[in-house]
């Protein structure tokens, strides 16, 4: 079935687990970085909006239950 | 077999005052759907609720619980004229529910309509904001598109889908508890903090997991089931069923949304066609579905009533799995079948596949993900522990309506969202209703006489036609009647009430 043969990386029992600790290559660590920069583009995005007093405004958002 | 079937989706938006807590949210909630309303010329007193075929006291088990011995919050046929309560001309009903503005959408045929009519949605409450804003004398009301105020309450988002009467409710049952156990790996929206008042600091995937106390049942508001058993048809109630699935988040991602409502409606698919052979049934649901929610890494296992253990992307796999296989035997499965089905097979492998993977590629497309990055972005740079309150900020802040002030929106509007319908379409969808149900001839007739509808609902228009003392009923208990090709040339060629309805009349023979 053509779905699944792209899809399913089958680990069944008794197989070993995948390599936990294996060392980044190179361009998994450029992209890391890329995305850590990324990351912290948005942050100071949110930055200018967040609310200046987290706490009072988090304190303040009370809801009734509903359904 | 296809992902088409009526459905639709109801939320009730967080409401609050800045700087005032103990602002009554039920007078609130009228004030934002007066706003609104009024500003489209639909009054209250006009084109109001028809509670008539209302039974939200039924149950799908097969009896009905006696209004004394129900609990008033499960009281939702009672109309109260101080409550706000009105149809709109896209079909959808806007209104006042417990202590939240709800927006229930249009019924539409299709995942991709239900999306489109869900951000209408949120157009509707944004305009709602506006307007609020520059009333004077009226404090500014914001509006949230999530779940839970994180401090013990929780309120909805639900979706509705049209089934065939005949499916046993136990089969329903059997094979949707499992499945919506686990689904909240795709549809969860995130949520800082663990448990309804989020006493244990943390991040977990699924807003609603932590307020879901039981397996089945009736209530909504307390006590909540994973599957409700609420039996109010809302149409034909021998041929059909409104299943009424109370366990989703709200979401603001289009993938997310899409896939909520596609899954599940194929699942009901094979379910109604008796092809889900195997028993997926779970040990403890309520425990498991808790249990994944507040498991990020997705590597938790579930433990299966006989004794198997999977991870639940390795459950959702067998659901997608047996759908694709009874698609594919049948035929059914190609891009040239229906496109709807085609588009939700293809969103379902790709993203269980890359939550496999690596859930982080999936930050444009799943909510849990985009905002745990964000999250995840905070806590490395300033170095906050989970109970910061601005992370707990940034979790509510999320989800404002607000273009400016909601962060999903900031993210999207950046282009940093799939987007898989465009602004055009859901805008044009805030005023006019799907052509392919009977939300067409809801909206449209509203559209077209206003002042001389009395009151609709899902299943009927009632009519105060001048001169005539009674008022006449258009009943509707047929989701896919009513539709632009059914009625479109009736309406077309009706002047007025008396005419449209003198040609329904003889259309009815």
């Amino acid at each position: 079935m053509a779905t699944q043969e792209h899809s399913r990386p089958q680990r069944r029992e008794g197989e070993p687990e995948p390599e936990p600790e294996a060392p980044v290559a190179p361009e998994a660590s450029a992209r890391k970085e890329a995305l850590d920069d990324d990351i912290d583009t948005v942050l100071d995005e949110i930055d200018g909006v967040l609310e200046a007093n987290a706490e009072e405004f988090v304190r303040g958002f009370v809801q009734k239950g509903g359904q | 077999m296809s992902v088409r079937r009526v459905m639709g989706i109801e939320t009730e938006y967080g409401i609050s005052v800045p700087g005032d807590p103990a602002a009554n949210p039920m007078i609130l909630s009228g004030h934002v759907v007066n706003a609104y309303a009024s500003a489209h010329g639909v009054r209250s007193g006009r084109a109001s609720w028809d509670y008539a075929d209302e039974a939200p006291l039924r149950d799908a088990r097969g009896f009905e619980i006696s209004r004394a011995l129900a609990d008033p919050g499960q009281l939702t046929d009672v109309e109260d004229p101080t409550l706000a309560n009105v149809v709109l001309t896209n079909g959808a009903r806007l209104y006042v529910d417990h202590a939240h503005p709800e927006y229930s959408s249009p019924e539409v045929t299709n995942p991709r309509a239900a999306v489109i009519w869900d951000r209408a949605g949120e157009l509707i409450m944004l305009e709602a904001v506006r307007r609020l804003q520059n009333r004077p004398g009226l404090p500014g009301v914001n509006l949230y598109k999530n779940n839970t105020d994180g401090k013990g309450a929780s309120y909805g988002t639900h979706e509705n889908y049209l089934m065939r009467r005949e499916t046993p409710f136990a089969d329903i049952v059997r094979h949707l508890v499992p499945f919506f156990v686990v689904r909240q790996v795709i549809t969860g929206s995130g949520r800082v903090g663990i448990g309804q008042d989020s006493r244990t600091p943390g991040f977990q995937l699924s807003q609603r997991a932590d307020f879901f106390e039981v397996e089945v049942g009736l209530e909504t508001t307390l006590k909540r089931p994973i599957i409700n058993t609420r039996d109010e048809p809302h149409a034909v109630a021998d041929l059909y069923r409104r299943l009424h699935v109370i366990i989703g988040d709200a979401n603001h991602c289009d993938v997310a949304n899409l896939l909520k409502l596609g899954m599940t409606s194929l699942v009901l698919a094979l379910i109604e066609d008796r092809a889900m052979t195997k028993d997926l049934t779970l040990a403890k649901p309520v425990a498991t579905l808790h249990q994944i929610s507040h498991d990020p890494t997705l590597q938790a296992k579930v433990t299966l009533r006989d004794g198997g253990q999977m991870t639940a992307l390795e459950l959702l796999w067998e659901y997608h799995d047996a759908v694709a296989a009874y698609l594919d035997v049948r035929g059914l499965g190609g891009e040239s079948d229906d496109p709807h089905t085609a588009e939700v097979m293809r969103l379902w492998g790709d993203v269980l596949h890359r939550l496999e993977t690596d859930p982080s590629t999936c930050a444009a497309d799943l909510d849990w993900v985009a905002k745990q990055q964000v999250l995840e972005g905070y806590r490395e740079r300033d170095g906050l522990d989970w109970s910061d309150p601005r992370l707990r900020a940034v979790d509510i802040q999320w989800s404002d309506v607000r273009p400016e002030k909601g962060l999903f929106r900031r993210l999207a509007d950046r282009g940093r969202m799939t987007m898989l319908v465009d602004e055009a379409a859901v805008e044009a969808a805030v005023t006019t209703p799907p052509e392919d149900t009977r939300a067409w001839f809801r909206g449209t007739c509203l559209d077209k006489w206003p002042t001389q509808i009395a009151a609709a609902s899902w299943d009927s228009v009632i009519f105060d036609v001048p001169g005539r003392q009674a008022l006449q009923r258009v009943p509707m208990l047929e989701p896919e009647r009513g539709t632009k090709a059914h009625v479109g040339a009736i309406l077309d060629r009706s002047p007025d009430v008396i005419t449209l309805l003198r040609e329904l009349d003889a259309a009815a023979g």
